[in-house]
């Protein structure tokens, strides 16, 4: 069973280029690895309302080398804690994008949505087709190799191994 | 076509023949490192109800984060990270005395060439100082990598690095990163592997050659290579427990490379990182007179004996500008006690240093934390908003050599009037 539903849809936050792990979530904070928990300290550096903020939104969006620095698994979690259902960004920075896949969290690459979307806005990411809806235009996007997608469809690695036992964990 | 150390690698712990840039592979690595986050591994392990460990003789611990201990949690954690390494049979595992892991690490000749190394710390790329691939991955990942031996890998591809020349005086190999890194930007190079070559490598040291496999994570590198060479083999020559098991593993001459990127060094000048990104690097001339509070000596990309002894150099019979707090923290046990017998370690303490236990210090955040409105300078590998305590704190990056002449000065100053 896929724990990874076919659409996602909601209204997006936008970050831009280079935000680092360290943002997303202080190492002071790595000392949490429950989403709940490290949610309530999610981008806190950024200041003033964040990360309460965030809470209204769904989806974030963000510019080149999303994730980048660290690689703090806790990123992701952090970004699931908020409820955030997914991170559509230019390009991601590699530790994020693994981390992103064994914790469960959807992202997608987009540089011509980025460029495009204005905060607030409503899309709605087509995960099936490899295709984001945002006004009147459709932004095809890059799939994940279909042997790592798997990991995703479970719902992350902890699930993906659980599942897998008899055959590759090794029991 | 030929190959590059990259496809190599990962061919031999993939079984595969021959792999090209993009293909994925299950590989096998000969390390797992974790650090102060294997207790989030062990966790990790018991959700997903796994006992047993693929190979524990490939585990390799390091609590090196916040050490010792600071609070009862962490306390707590490092129990659970000790209990377990005990309880597993972990042959390398290495305590709150020891230092920062990949400095423990390649000094008790656990990495060699040809390894494939992967940990939950982003500047694993340092083992490509010994010709090792190494790359970062999380908590989770390493706990799924001690469970069934092997993760999926991306076939890099990889931009070669031509360095050529010698370093002016008061220039080294974290100013070579700093400009390179500013040149290519944070993602540069991108999920790419990182070749360095040119008649400047014969004789960079092995310290050197770890800033620049440290450094080179900053513009994003998946993984990097130092083609080892006899500087490499002198190195492991005593630390490898079997120096048979000395293998290097070389980049065909018709390899296909992305780019080639070539630098002379004599043209560098000094280069400092400015708030609050890596790639925001300028030329020293340009931040000269910025007053700082604190200047941080240390972490595994300039906490080596070599960076302790430059700023010695600089700081001997000398006094710090009482306005500064400057914090040393050898990378190692090792190093801390070559710079004790070497008395580097006390003419930094005569000129005003106060000299914390091996380990990752403040660049983790452990110790050194700022007030709103303060200013660090920092030989580490991140300036990142609120690394090291208030995000009202600012954090610029330097060479050790250009970190003990601003601490002499109270503000940022050019090194090279000490040469």
């Amino acid at each position: 069973m896929s724990a990874m539903p076919a659409t996602l849809s909601g209204r997006v936050y936008r970050f831009g280029d280079n935000i680092n792990s360290d943002i997303i979530i202080a190492g002071r904070y790595l000392i949490y690895i429950e989403p709940e928990e490290l949610a309530q300290h999610a981008f806190e550096m950024l200041g003033e309302g964040f990360p309460a903020k965030l809470r209204q939104y769904d989806i974030l969006v963000a510019g080149r080398n999303f994730g980048c620095g660290s690689a703090r698994e806790q990123a992701s979690t952090a970004i699931k804690g908020l409820g955030i259902k997914a991170v559509v960004a230019a390009s991601f920075a590699r530790t994020f994008y693994r981390n992103a896949i064994n914790d469960g969290l959807t992202i997608v690459e987009s540089p011509e949505l980025y460029a495009a979307v204005q905060e607030g806005d409503s899309i709605n990411i087509d995960l099936a087709k490899g295709k984001i809806q945002y006004n009147t235009k459709e932004y095809a996007f890059p799939q994940i190799p279909p042997s790592v997608r798997k990991i995703l469809e479970l719902g992350g690695l902890a699930n993906y191994l659980k599942a897998n036992a008899n055959t590759s964990a090794g029991a | 076509m030929g190959q590059t150390i990259a496809e190599k690698i990962l061919a031999t712990k993939s079984g595969s023949t021959r792999l090209s840039p993009g293909e994925i592979v299950d590989a096998y690595p000969d390390v797992v490192m974790s650090h102060t986050a294997t207790w989030r591994s062990v966790s990790a392990m018991q959700r997903i109800g796994a006992t047993r460990l693929y190979d524990p003789d490939r585990l390799a611990i390091v609590l090196d984060h916040i050490s010792p201990a600071k609070t009862e949690k962490y306390a707590k954690d490092q129990q659970t990270s000790r209990n377990f390494a005990r309880e597993y049979g972990i042959k390398k595992f290495y305590d709150v005395d020891a230092g920062i892991a990949h400095l423990v690490l390649m000094e008790n000749g656990h990495i060699k060439p040809g390894d494939l190394v992967v940990g939950t710390d982003s500047h694993c790329t340092i083992y490509g100082a010994l010709g090792a691939l190494g790359t970062g991955i999380g908590y989770t990942e390493v706990t799924s990598v001690w469970v069934t031996g092997k993760l999926w890998m991306k076939v890099p591809t990889t931009i070669k690095f031509v360095l050529d020349g010698k370093f002016n005086a008061g220039v080294s190999a974290k100013d070579l990163m700093l400009y390179l890194i500013g040149k290519l930007g944070a993602d540069g190079c991108g999920y790419k592997s990182a070749e360095f070559y040119g008649s400047a490598m014969p004789d960079m040291s092995l310290s050197e050659r770890m800033t620049i496999a440290n450094l080179a994570m900053e513009m994003g590198s998946k993984c990097v290579f130092v083609p080892p060479d006899e500087r490499t083999a002198a190195y492991l020559r005593g630390r490898l427990h079997d120096f048979a098991a000395y293998q290097p593993v070389y980049a065909d001459p018709d390899a296909t490379y992305e780019q080639e990127i070539t630098v002379t060094l004599s043209d560098l000048e000094p280069m400092v990182a400015c708030p609050h990104q890596v790639e925001n690097t300028r030329p020293i001339g340009e931040v000269v007179g910025t007053r700082i509070d604190q200047a941080f000596l240390g972490s595994c990309a300039n906490g080596k004996y070599e960076d302790l002894a430059i700023a010695a150099k600089i700081l001997a019979g000398k006094r710090v500008d009482p306005r500064v707090r400057l914090l040393v923290t050898p990378g190692s046990k090792e190093i801390m006690l070559e710079a004790m017998k070497s008395g580097v370690l006390q003419t930094l303490i005569e000129s005003g240093a106060l000299v914390t236990n091996p380990g990752c210090s403040a660049c983790a955040g452990d110790g050194g934390m700022m007030a709103d409105g303060e200013v660090s300078l920092s030989t580490a590998n991140r300036n990142f908003l609120g690394r090291m305590g208030s995000n009202k704190s600012s954090i610029y990056l330097s060479s050790p050599a250009t970190l003990a002449a601003s601490a002499l000065k109270g503000a940022i100053a050019d090194p090279r009037e000490f040469f």
